[in-house]
C-alpha cells in the first residue's frame, strides 16, 4: 500500500544483491561458503514453489533431478574429460533430457498421485545412478583434482569461484522464473494459482502449463545439483539424491515463507538459515518443530510469512505481474465450495 | 532351476500378502477422502514401535497386543481426521499433502528421538520358524498365514463397505460429499470413521511387518512407496485389485532381490512404472 | 395458528457476494408453494439456506416454531425438511435402493415407507439393485424425490426437478404432489418452467435478483404481471 515502504523493502532487496554482488570482498571464506549453498537453497526453492504455488504439482522427487545434473556434471569431467564450461551446459540439458521420459510417465498420475509419483521416479534415479559404471556404485566418489582445479588453482580463488556459480545460478533462475510468470503463460499460471477451475475454463491449456512449468524447473536443478556436487567435490547416491536436503527442507522452507509469491521462498530460506544456525545441535527436534510450524502455517496462514504481509498490507516488492490485489477473493470456501463453478467466484 | 522360479514366485506372493497389507488403508483414504497420506508408512512403523515398547513392557505377543489395541487404533485414526486433517478438507489437494508430509516429518524425527536409528525386529514364537512342504518348495507357515490375513481383512472390508448401512453411508460421501452434506449425510462425520478403519488396517500391518522384517524409523517412505504402487497397480477403489497389485509388488522385488538389494527396489519401482504407462487406471480399476 | 414454516429477514452470503436479501415466506401445513424466477435469481440459494447448506446466513427460520438457526443439516432433516437438490445429486455407485435407504435413515419416522415410494414409482422397485448412475435422468429424479419423500419430512423442498426431463416424466413426477400433500406435507416447488409450478401450487412467490419481486395466488396474476417481475423492469 504505502509506497514508503515500498520503497524501503526495495532499497533492502537492492541492498541485499549489492552486497551478494560484492561478496568475495565483503565476506570471509566461511560466509561465503554458507551464501554458496544458501542460493543453492533458493534456486531449488524457486522451483519448488513455482510448481506447487503456480502449476498444482506437488514434487517430493525434486532431488532426483538435482541428482542427475551433479552425476551428468561428474560423467562429463571425470569420465569423458570435458571442460567443466562446457560440461555445465552439457549437465543441465541433460537434465532437461532425463525430465522429458519422467514426465511423460509419471503425468499419467493426476493430482495427489502425481506427488508420489515424482517421488518414485527420484527414487529409481537414485538406484540407477548407483548402478552406473564409472561413478563409485552405492558410495559414490570424489571428483578428480584436475576438474577440480579448473575453477581456480588456489582453495581461496574455487571458494569465490562456486559463490560465484550460485550466486549467478540463483540469480538467473529468479529473474527467469519472474519473467515466466510475467509473461502470457504466467497470466495463466497465476489463474491457476488462483483458481484452478477458472482458469481451466478460461481456455488456459493446464496440462501443457503443468508440463511446461516441470519441465522448466529441470535444468535448473540440474545446475543446483552441478553446485551440490562442486561444494561437497563428490557424487554419490545418498547425497546428490537426499531427499531431505533437496526436497523436504525446501518444502519446509516454501510453506513457511509462502507458497505462491516471489518473495516467499526467498523470505523463507533466509529464515531456515538463521534457524539452523541456532537449532543445528538440536537434530531430530529440528525437524520435529519446522514440521508442526509448517502444519500450523498450512492450516492458519496457509501463504504463510509472505501472504501475512501481504495481508498486513504488505505490498509485493516483486509483483509477478499478475498477483491480486490484497482485497481480491481467495476460493469461496462454502459448504458447497466443491460444486460452485468456478466461474461464480466474484471477480 | 525350475523349481528357484517356482520358490521365487510362491515367496513373493506371500509377501505380497504383507504389502496388499500395507496398501489397504491407503486405498480406502484415496478411494473415499480422496487424498495420499504421505504419512501413511510412518504411522504404520509408528504402531510398529508402539507395539515393540508395549511387548517389551508386557511380554505378551505383539499379536495379543495388537489385538488389545485395534480400539485404540481407531480411535487414533478418527481423531486424526477429525481434528488434523478434516481442517483441510475441500481447499484442494495442496493443504492436505503438506500437513501430512509434516505429520510423516514428525513421526520419523519424533520415533528417532524416542527409539535411536536403529533396527528393531519383534519375535512371533516358534510360528515365525514354521514350514510347511508343498511340493518341491517350502513355504513358511507365518507368511501363509499373514497371507491369509490379508485375504480375510479385505473380504471383512468388502463386506463392511459393501454390506452394512455405515459402510454404504461410507460410499455415498466418496461418491460426493457436497450431495452427502445437502440431505444431511454429513461428510465431515462419515471421513472420521472411514479414517478409523484405515488405523485398524495400519495396526494390522505394522503387526505383521514388525514379526517378518526389520524395521526402523526411516522405513516409513519406502512402506509408503509400494503400498501406493500396489495401490495403482490393482486401480483405486478395488481392495481385491490391492491385492493383487500388492502381490505383483512382491513378486517383482524378489526377482530384483536375485541380483542384489537395488535391485529389490529398482524391479519393484520399474513393474510399477511400465504398469503405468501400459495400463494407467490400474488392472481393476471400478471406473 | 402458526404457520409450519416462518421465515422472516433471511440474507444469504457468498463471502461478500450477497445471493438473497431480506426474504420472508412463510409455508402452511400441506399448502404448496412455488418459487419461480430467473436462472440466478437466487432460489436456490433460499432453499439450501432452509437446510443450512448455503454460504453464510442471516435471519430467522422456523420449522413449527423451532428455530432452525442453531441446527445442523443432520437435525432439520430428522426435524423434518427434505430437500431433493437441483441436478438430483444421487450417490452415483450406490444402487437405488441404497440410496433410497439413506434418505430413510437419515430422517424422521413415519409411514412413508417403501412400499409408499415403490407405489408410486414402480420402476424403483424393478431397477432397486441397479446402481443410481445406470438410470435414466427421470427414474434418476424419482430415486431424488424417493429419497427425500422416506424422509418422511413435513416440508418438501423440491429444486428444478423438471429439468432436462421430457415432459411425459415431468408429468409422472408432478402427478405425486398433490398426493404428498394429503398427507398433510407441505411443499415448496422450485421452477423455471412458470406454468409448471403455477398449476400445482396454492401459491407462488417470485424472486428477481435474490428478492422477493411478487407473490400472491396463480389464479390472481396475469402473465404480463410475472413477467415483469421475473425478469425485471426491462422487459
Ligand atoms: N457456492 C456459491 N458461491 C458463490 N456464489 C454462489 C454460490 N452458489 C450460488 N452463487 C451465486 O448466487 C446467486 C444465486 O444462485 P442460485 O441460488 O443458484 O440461483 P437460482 O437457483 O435462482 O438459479 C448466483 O449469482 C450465483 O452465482
Ligand atoms: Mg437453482
Amino acid at each position: 500500500m504505502s509506497t514508503p515502504m515500498l520503497l524501503g523493502a526495495r532499497a533492502i532487496l537492492a541492498a541485499g544483491v549489492l552486497a551478494c554482488l560484492a561478496g568475495p570482498w565483503l565476506f570471509d571464506a566461511n560466509s561465503l561458503t554458507v551464501l554458496t549453498e544458501f542460493f543453492i537453497v533458493v534456486t531449488l526453492a524457486l522451483m519448488w514453489n513455482l510448481l506447487a504455488g503456480y502449476a498444482d504439482i506437488i514434487s517430493v522427487g525434486q532431488q532426483g533431478f538435482v541428482g542427475v545434473g551433479a552425476y551428468a556434471f561428474f560423467g562429463f569431467t571425470a569420465l569423458l574429460h570435458m571442460s567443466v564450461w562446457a560440461a555445465v551446459p552439457l549437465a543441465a540439458l541433460t537434465t532437461l533430457l532425463i525430465a522429458v521420459p519422467v514426465m511423460a510417465v509419471i503425468f499419467r498420475l493426476r493430482t495427489a498421485y502425481l506427488a508420489v509419483g515424482t517421488w518414485v521416479a527420484a527414487d529409481v534415479l537414485m538406484l540407477i545412478a548407483g548402478k552406473l559404471p564409472g561413478f563409485g556404485g552405492g558410495s559414490g566418489t570424489s571428483l578428480p583434482i584436475p576438474v577440480v582445479k579448473q575453477f581456480g588453482a588456489r582453495l581461496g580463488d574455487r571458494i569465490d569461484m562456486f559463490y560465484a556459480l550460485s550466486l549467478g545460478l540463483a540469480l538467473i533462475a529468479f529473474l527467469a522464473t519472474w519473467a515466466l510468470l510475467r509473461s502470457r503463460i504466467g497470466l495463466g499460471l497465476t489463474a491457476m494459482r488462483d483458481n484452478e477451475e477458472a482458469a481451466g475454463s478460461s481456455g488456459v491449456d493446464l496440462v501443457r502449463t503443468r508440463i511446461l512449468c516441470f519441465l522448466w524447473t529441470a535444468p535448473f536443478l540440474g545446475l543446483a545439483g552441478v553446485m551440490t556436487a562442486l561444494e561437497k567435490l563428490r557424487v554419490a547416491p545418498t547425497a546428490s539424491f537426499n531427499i531431505t536436503d533437496w526436497t523436504i527442507d525446501i518444502i519446509f522452507i516454501v510453506v513457511i515463507g509462502g507458497i505462491g509469491s516471489l518473495e516467499g521462498p526467498i523470505l523463507g530460506a533466509i529464515l531456515f538459515f538463521l534457524l539452523r544456525q541456532w537449532l543445528a545441535d538440536f537434530g531430530a527436534w529440528y525437524l520435529i518443530l519446522l514440521g508442526v510450524i509448517s502444519i500450523g502455517v498450512i492450516l492458519f496462514e496457509p501463504k504463510g510469512l509472505w501472504g501475512a504481509c501481504r495481508r498486513w498490507g504488505f505490498p509485493d516488492i516483486l509483483p509477478a505481474g499478475h498477483a491480486p490485489g490484497p482485497g481480491a477473493p481467495e476460493r469461496v470456501a462454502g459448504p458447497d465450495a466443491q460444486e460452485a463453478p468456478a466461474a461464480r467466484t466474484v471477480g | 532351476m525350475v523349481e528357484t522360479i517356482l520358490n521365487l514366485i510362491v515367496q513373493g506372493v506371500l509377501i505380497g500378502g504383507l504389502y496388499a497389507l500395507f496398501a489397504l488403508g491407503l486405498s480406502l483414504s484415496l478411494g473415499v477422502m480422496r487424498f495420499v497420506n504421505i504419512a501413511h508408512g510412518d504411522m504404520i512403523v509408528l504402531f510398529s514401535f508402539v507395539l515393540l515398547s508395549l511387548t517389551g513392557v508386557l511380554g505378551w505377543s505383539p499379536f495379543l497386543v495388537a489385538l488389545i489395541l485395534l480400539p485404540v487404533a481407531f480411535g487414533l485414526g478418527w481423531l486424526l481426521q477429525r481434528f488434523l486433517l478434516q481442517r483441510t478438507v475441500g481447499k484442494g489437494i495442496l493443504p492436505i499433502l503438506l500437513v501430512t508430509f509434516g505429520l510423516s516429518i514428525i513421526i520419523q524425527n519424533g520415533l528417532l528421538e524416542a527409539y535411536g536409528p536403529n533396527t528393531r525386529k519383534l519375535s512371533g514364537g516358534a510360528i515365525e520358524l514354521a514350514a510347511l512342504r508343498l511340493g518341491p518348495i517350502d513355504v513358511g507357515v507365518y507368511p501363509l498365514l499373514v497371507f491369509l490375513l490379508a485375504v480375510a481383512l479385505i473380504a471383512g472390508l468388502d463386506a463392511f463397505l459393501y454390506r452394512t448401512a455405515i459402510g454404504a453411508r461410507i460410499r455415498a460421501v466418496a461418491d460426493d460429499p457436497a450431495a452427502a452434506d445437502l440431505i444431511g449425510l454429513t461428510s465431515a462425520r462419515i471421513y472420521p470413521v472411514a479414517m478409523g478403519v484405515v488405523g485398524i488396517t495400519m495396526l494390522v500391518a505394522a503387526s505383521c511387518m514388525s514379526v517378518w522384517t526389520n524395521f526402523d524409523p526411516s522405513i516409513g517412505p519406502s512402506r509408503l512407496l509400494a503400498a501406493f504402487e500396489a495401490v495403482v497397480l490393482g486401480g483405486l477403489g478395488s481392495l481385491w485389485g490391492t491385492l493383487i497389485g500388492g502381490v505383483i509388488i512382491g513378486v517383482a522385488q524378489n526377482f530384483g532381490s536375485q541380483i542384489d538389494a537395488s535391485w529389490q527396489i529398482l524391479a519393484q519401482h520399474l513393474v510399477f512404472l511400465v504398469a503405468l504407462v501400459f495400463r494407467p487406471q490400474g488392472l481393476f480399476a471400478r471406473s | 395458528m402458526t404457520p409450519l414454516l416462518s421465515v422472516e429477514k433471511l440474507n444469504v452470503f457468498y463471502d461478500a457476494f450477497q445471493a438473497v436479501h431480506d426474504v420472508d415466506l412463510t409455508v402452511g401445513e400441506g399448502e404448496i408453494v412455488s418459487i419461480i424466477g430467473a436462472n440466478g435469481a437466487g432460489k436456490s440459494s433460499f432453499l439450501k439456506a432452509l437446510v443450512r447448506q448455503a454460504g453464510r446466513v442471516t435471519g430467522s427460520a422456523r420449522l413449527d416454531g423451532c428455530d432452525l438457526a442453531a441446527l445442523s443439516t443432520r437435525e432439520i432433516v430428522a426435524k423434518g425438511i427434505a430437500l431433493v437438490p437441483e441436478g438430483r445429486k444421487l450417490f452415483p455407485t450406490l444402487t437405488i435402493f441404497e440410496n433410497l435407504r439413506i434418505g430413510q435413515e437419515l430422517g424422521r419416522k413415519g409411514d412413508i415407507g417403501f412400499e409408499q415410494v415403490y407405489e408410486w414409482f414402480p420402476v424403483l422397485r424393478e431397477r432397486r439393485d441397479s446402481r443410481a448412475r445406470e438410470l435414466s435422468g427421470g427414474q434418476q429424479q424419482m430415486v431424488a424425490l424417493g429419497r427425500a419423500l422416506l424422509a418422511n419430512p413435513r416440508l418438501l423442498l423440491c429444486d428444478e426437478i423438471s429439468l432436462g426431463l421430457a415432459p411425459r416424466v415431468v408429468n409422472e413426477l408432478y402427478a405425486i404432489i398433490p398426493q404428498v400433500r394429503e398427507r398433510g406435507v407441505a411443499v415448496v416447488v422450485v421452477e423455471q418452467d412458470i406454468s409448471r409450478s403455477l398449476a400445482v401450487a396454492d401459491r407462488f412467490v417470485c424472486f428477481l435478483e435474490g428478492e422477493v419481486s411478487l407473490s400472491g395466488r396463480p389464479a390472481d396474476a396475469d402473465r404480463d404481471t410475472i413477467m415483469q417481475h421475473y425478469f425485471g423492469g426491462a422487459h
